[in-house]
């Protein structure tokens, strides 16, 4: 506390941010450290380069499950231990998969540091994978499947229009796996997979907060050095096949009010000194939901008032294929035909008519607004770091963000939104609601008949 | 991820951790200004709250409070809706907001350069001084807010969480649902929610907290800024809120729900801000079920049995008695077991308290876990907004792991006995109700 104290008042000039570092070992282990003196705290975060996109069909979700599993202990840190240690030491932990990685990470005082990084090379080459473990951690898998999708209606909708958008990218997987696989998943198949794709060559250790990067490295080499690097699997690239004209696809499920989704196939963020366009994508997203005023919350929300809500997503870092998603709420008494118009026409003017300079200044004002504000959080920064090496770009590409966007032009985002959102790259999803009382509870659903 | 709601629930505990160098003071129309400064980035952090939460809603006008907040930011001082928020994003600034059964609020963040901050702020202090309440305006929000209420009709833990809410308060106001209800909201006019602003603004029960690059100098003028048009006391309603009666009998609510899982809240009126227990109940709550893998509930529901993907307890003190709750989803077909399991753990509990073990591995996780409870200006800021509205020394922070410290088992148990009576708690069950006893 009297550190953070100190440092606060030391630092009357505003300082540059320590420049991001980065180093190898000789097995192939990736390390990134950010050096942040404002707390006397540090983030650890583990990324492996194995999510859900690596998995087959028949063990969807193995990635994911496997997440569950390290928790289960090793040979010299049983089961619960891992938790209960970090717990002792002050800190949290928690881990997460996605369609791109599998990432297990760490906050705590600086000078537990080590218990994490101890813990983390232990449980990448002794994970012990008993069957019992397996058959509960299993169960609490499918509870989670249960309560994230199957529950809720929004998510099942985003879950049926990937799964249409693509038809060959793994990317038409859900996360979290198909339920029928998850029943069906044995400890083998986790097995398997920890051989396969858990080895220091496949990761990157991310460091942020009140460190010096002799310490990392010093770390680093004590606990990771010493494991193996072993030959990594080849990854096919499964590229998706243009897609050739419109797709729909309506959900039913028990909700109270209909929901729109609408996907364009979109490029991602690859050859970073030359791509353009999805940084011109990037501003087009803000031009369209970047704040209240911008376009939808404008003309769709409050103008035309046929949305309660309305937004536009894109995220251009992902190892695998992009997608521009627009999605909204009717409004009372409005339909989704009518609210599908409305985005569309949003859409349309941005091709026929542009964009305004006031438009594009003021999503460059929030971009690099952003830039200053993400160093209020060390697990944010780390975050950022770990989603740009496991994509395989380099970390100057993060720092060059904000020089990027501002080089975008008025005509490159209208270029991009002519070229991208058009209907033969469209998939739209639709969410038709379904009773919720009791009279449709009086005839369960097939998972209810266990009922006494 | 691996567990959602223990991290939740983790960072959502509502008790603040000590050691900053916190300013205090008054300005002349009665707001309280809190302060840490700090020039690590160029931003400033800052939010202001009142005592105008859903509790204040009259009776019959149930989302009034919240729908009042909310239109502070749709139209003020002669500028529309979308000419405050393309203001704000012009200079990259971000507002934000606060509301709760007690409190309502704004937050701003914004960089803090002379020009950027000067413009984010003179927009702050215009919609906190001058909001229109133009009747347009207030029928769009009005029905968007009614259907977020009935999206929420179809979805089975709003469903839950509001009959957990009705069962536990009752005829309290902390019953009252913050957004409101669907018929209640449909009536409000411009005219009310004005009369609402201009009764539960004052600059008298204004916090004003602030964290980042400005001096102390500049903070007061900012605060002295953003307070100098707000409604003048006179007008002031009164903030009292009636103490929480304690449940008299076991209420059992199960509705059906066509669900894959069951909701299953448990629970009743916990303590208020300040009660003598608190650091008692904080500390075996952790173990009971606040500690995420720590906690008995965790382990006993989702370790041992594999029943469900999180299971946890909390305290919410609030001004007067928040609620104590137990919550967790399962499968309909092994609810009435997970209920069970739940039961057992908590009466083991209230028989036995914790153990030394226990007890000690609860300290080291929250004594040694405080550094990263104000590791960032946007933790801090919400600290200082919770120290300053519910009238918290400005050393709490510090004061705050040594009250951890100086729990016992005996005074674990002995709280727990004289707050939590499991024979006398609400039970809602959402989804497999009918075998549900």
């Amino acid at each position: 506390m009297r550190r953070w104290l100190w440092v606060g008042l030391m630092c009357c000039a505003l300082p540059a941010q320590a420049a991001v570092q980065q180093f190898e070992l000789s097995n192939g282990l990736t390390v990134i450290v950010q050096e942040d003196h404002r707390s006397p705290i540090v983030v650890s975060q583990l990324w492996y380069r194995a999510g859900s996109m690596d998995e087959f069909n028949g063990t969807t979700g193995v990635a994911h499950m496997l997440e569950h599993m390290m928790f289960k202990g090793t040979k010299d840190v049983p089961d619960g231990q891992f938790s209960k240690l970090i717990a002792a030491a002050g800190g949290s932990e928690n881990a997460f998969t996605n369609q791109d990685s599998t990432v297990f990470f760490e906050q705590l005082q600086k000078d537990k540091l080590t218990l994490a990084l101890k813990l983390e090379a232990d449980r990448m080459q002794n994970l012990t994978l008993a069957p019992d473990d397996f058959k509960k951690e299993n169960q609490v898998v499918m509870e989670e499947r249960r309560m994230r999708t199957d529950d809720q209606p929004q998510a099942l909708v985003y879950e049926k229009m990937m799964s249409v958008a693509f038809q060959t990218n793994p990317y038409r997987r859900p996360v979290i796996g198909w339920m029928n696989d998850l029943e069906n998943m044995t400890v083998d198949n986790a097995r398997d997979w920890y051989r396969r794709w858990y080895a220091p060559n496949n990761a990157t250790l991310v460091i942020v907060g009140d460190v010096t990067l002799p310490e990392v490295k010093d770390l680093a080499m004590r606990y990771f050095g010493s494991i193996p690097s072993h030959a990594l699997p080849v990854r096919k690239p499964q590229t998706e096949p243009p897609q050739v004209g419109i797709k729909r696809i309506n959900v039913k499920a028990p909700a109270k009010l209909p929901y729109l989704l609408m996907a364009y196939h979109v490029p991602e963020l690859r050859d970073t000194p030359n791509d353009w366009e999805p940084y011109a994508l990037q501003v087009l997203a803000g031009v369209l939901d970047g704040s209240e005023g911008a376009r939808l919350g404008k003309f769709v929300v409050r103008e035309q008032r046929v949305a309660s809500q309305a937004s536009a997503n894109y995220d251009m870092i992902a190892r695998g294929p992009g997608l521009f998603v627009l999605d909204g709420t009717p409004s009372q008494g409005k339909t989704l035909a009518e609210l599908e118009s409305a985005l569309r026409d949003q859409i349309q003017s941005v091709i026929q008519k542009g964009v305004s300079e006031a438009e594009m200044k003021r999503v460059k004002a929030q971009v690099i607004a952003a830039h200053v504000y993400q160093r209020d959080s060390a697990f944010y920064q780390g975050m950022l770091l770990g989603e740009y090496v496991t994509d395989g770009l380099p970390v100057s590409a993060l720092t060059d963000e904000v020089a990027r966007i501002e080089a975008i032009s008025p005509a490159q985002v209208q270029a991009v939104a002519a070229k991208y959102l058009v209907d033969d790259g469209l998939t739209v999803a639709t969410l038709d609601p379904q009773p919720v009382t009791k009279d449709l509870a009086d005839q369960p659903p097939a998972d209810m008949h266990n009922l006494k | 991820m691996r567990l959602l709601i223990g991290w939740i629930v983790f960072f959502a505990s509502t008790l603040a951790y000590a050691g900053l160098p916190v300013q205090h003071w008054q300005l002349t129309n009665g707001a309280q200004v809190y302060f840490v400064e700090n020039h690590n980035l160029p931003m400033l952090d800052v939010s202001i709250d009142f005592p105008a939460g859903s509790a204040y809603d009259p009776s019959t006008q149930g989302g009034l409070a919240n729908l009042t907040r909310r239109l502070l930011s749709q139209g003020a001082g002669g500028l529309s809706d979308v000419q405050i928020a393309d203001g704000f994003a012009d200079v990259g600034a971000q507002l934000g907001g606060r509301f709760d059964t007690d409190r309502a609020g704004v937050t701003l963040r914004t960089l803090s350069n002379a020009e950027d901050q000067s413009a984010a702020l003179a927009l702050l202090t215009k919609m906190l001084s001058q909001p229109t309440f133009a009747p347009s305006i207030v029928e769009r929000e009005k029905a968007r807010v009614i259907a977020s209420l009935k999206e929420a009709e179809g979805e089975p833990d709003v469903i839950a969480e509001r009959a957990f809410q009705k069962a536990v308060f009752g005829t309290h106001p902390y019953a009252h649902r913050e957004s409101g209800e669907i018929d209640t909201v449909t009536t409000f006019t411009g005219p009310q929610l004005l009369d609402f602003y201009r009764r539960h603004y004052s600059a008298q029960g204004a916090v004003v907290a602030l964290i980042g690059d400005v001096s102390k100098t500049q903070a007061d003028a900012i605060a002295q800024q953003l307070t100098a048009g707000l409604p003048p006391a006179s007008l002031a309603a009164s903030t009292v809120i009636p103490p929480v009666p304690p449940l008299t009998e076991a209420v059992l609510k199960t509705i059906a729900f066509p669900a894959k899982q069951s909701q299953i809240l448990m629970g009743q009126p916990g303590v208020a801000r300040g009660d003598p227990d608190y650091f008692a109940l904080y500390v075996g709550n952790y173990v009971l079920g606040g500690g995420g893998f720590d906690s008995r509930l965790m382990n006993q529901v989702r370790q041992k049995r594999g029943l469900t993907y999180g299971v946890y307890s909390y305290f919410m003190p609030m001004k007067e008695a928040g609620p104590f709750q137990i919550g967790l989803k399962t499968r309909t077909d092994v609810t009435e077991q997970a209920l069970q399991v739940v039961r057992q753990t908590l009466a083991d509990f209230m028989a036995q308290g914790v153990t030394e073990a226990e007890l000690t591995q609860a300290k080291n996780n929250i004594i040694g876990g405080f550094p990263l409870r104000i590791d960032s200006n946007q933790k801090i800021l919400e600290y200082l907004a919770m120290i300053g509205f519910y009238h918290l020394p400005t050393n709490y922070l510090e004061l705050f792991p040594q009250r951890v410290a100086a729990v016992t088992s005996e005074q674990i148990k002995q709280a727990f006995e004289r707050t939590i009576y499991p024979d006398k708690m609400v039970t809602v069950v959402v989804g497999a109700a009918e075998s549900i006893k």
